[in-house]
């Protein structure tokens, strides 16, 4: 009779590459968790000035710090993870050379940067900083 | 003194044994050796109830596939001076039942691989007749899927998927490859055939891109990118329909 072996619950601890995987799916977390506090602090907005105030005090305390901190590495680490995937799953061709994976990584990079350097343009460029 | 290697075996006996075992065995170390080259001395000059796969020798049968410290390898290709001196543990594929020693199952494999249509289909009255010769391709067809057209069936992948190992009914790394490959054959009509069991949920969707298939593969196959590219393709099928539903494909 075959033998069946079991996978222990820390399988994910066994090699490097499983743990990093496992780390990718966790940051996640962190992207979901940022997401509803950006949608917090739109339903303060719109609560009136002095429920926008108490949440802006929120994040000027040091634990809103020091998780802004670690929530722009985890977000950091979860966008360079899948940039760098990407060439996977999108494969062009000019002609019939396929167009070389640092291109289609460095094209996602690329529009990053961009809307990056949009949103800090309308934050800070264009009118009064709040 | 002539230098040695320990090799550790998973030991498997079903009929004296209802748990598997580890046995070590001290072999002469030779730069030259691979990991295959180590058993095949235990087998024949130590321990002849050693039962194992193995056939070319080099790279191509894909039976000699074990895990290697851990990490699956063909042990053809797995040289000793990698490892040396430290000792080496070899286990049969992670993620297949074992039979014995390092021989694992393989139907689950073979039934998942059948499953996907690994042929040439035409559509009913559009094959071409003989006498009109072969279908030609062009080298820029050809290089759509020849490189999945390299996999061996060594079910390395397989045994380097943590997804597989959890849910033995996922349709796993090689089989979603070497489906892509006929779909993504210019000759071949039947994506829409392979797709009930691609894009099922125990095909494609199963998949969480750990990637390690596509790392331990010897052929430089890609499978965990044969599968993101299929999800890519199944998700535009499934907004072509919903936006365009007179355009459904038949």
């Amino acid at each position: 009779m075959s033998y069946i072996r079991k996978v222990p619950n820390t399988w994910w601890l066994k090699r490097k590459p499983y743990t990093l995987f496992i780390v990718r799916e966790i940051t996640c977390v962190a992207v979901a968790g940022y997401c509803a506090f950006l949608l917090y602090l739109m339903y303060a907005l719109r609560q009136g000035p002095e429920a926008y105030a108490a949440a802006l005090g929120l994040i000027m305390s040091p634990t809103s710090y020091v998780l802004h901190v670690v929530g722009l590495l985890f977000v950091l680490y979860h966008t360079i993870t899948w940039f760098n995937v990407t060439p996977k799953v999108f494969v062009f061709y000019v002609g019939e050379e396929r167009v070389p994976a640092v291109v289609v990584a460095g094209a996602h990079y690329a529009g990053w940067l961009g809307v990056s350097a949009l949103v800090a343009w309308l934050l800070l460029g264009t009118g009064t900083p709040g | 003194m002539a230098q040695t290697i320990e090799l550790e075996i998973f030991r498997y006996r079903p009929e004296q044994e209802s748990e598997p075992t580890l046995q070590s065995y001290e072999v002469p170390y030779n730069e030259e050796w691979v990991v295959l080259d180590a058993i095949n001395y235990i087998k024949d000059e130590i321990d002849g109830t050693l039962s194992y796969r193995w056939s070319c020798r080099m790279g191509v049968c894909g039976s000699c596939g074990m895990m290697v410290n851990g990490v699956p390898r063909l042990t053809c290709a797995a040289f000793l001076k990698e490892y040396y001196p430290r000792k080496i543990l070899v286990e049969p594929l992670d993620g297949f039942p074992v039979e014995r020693d390092l021989v694992t199952d393989m139907d689950m494999f073979v039934a998942k691989l059948t499953s996907v249509s690994p042929w040439i289909i035409r559509n009913e009255g559009e094959e071409k007749p003989l006498e009109e010769g072969t279908y030609l391709q062009s080298p820029g067809e050809l290089a759509e899927y020849k490189h999945y057209s390299m996999c061996i069936n060594c079910m390395l992948c397989y045994a380097a998927c943590p997804v597989f190992a959890l849910d033995t009914n996922f349709l796993g790394p090689a089989a979603i490859a070497i489906g892509q490959r006929y779909n993504m054959d210019s000759r071949d009509q039947g994506r829409d055939q392979r797709q009930e069991v691609i894009a099922s949920h125990d095909g494609i969707w199963h998949c969480t891109l750990v990637g390690e298939c596509s790392t331990v593969c010897p052929k430089d196959v890609d499978p965990a990118g044969a599968i993101q590219r299929a999800k890519l393709s199944s998700t535009t099928d499934y907004f072509k329909d919903l936006l365009m539903p007179w355009g459904r494909r038949t």
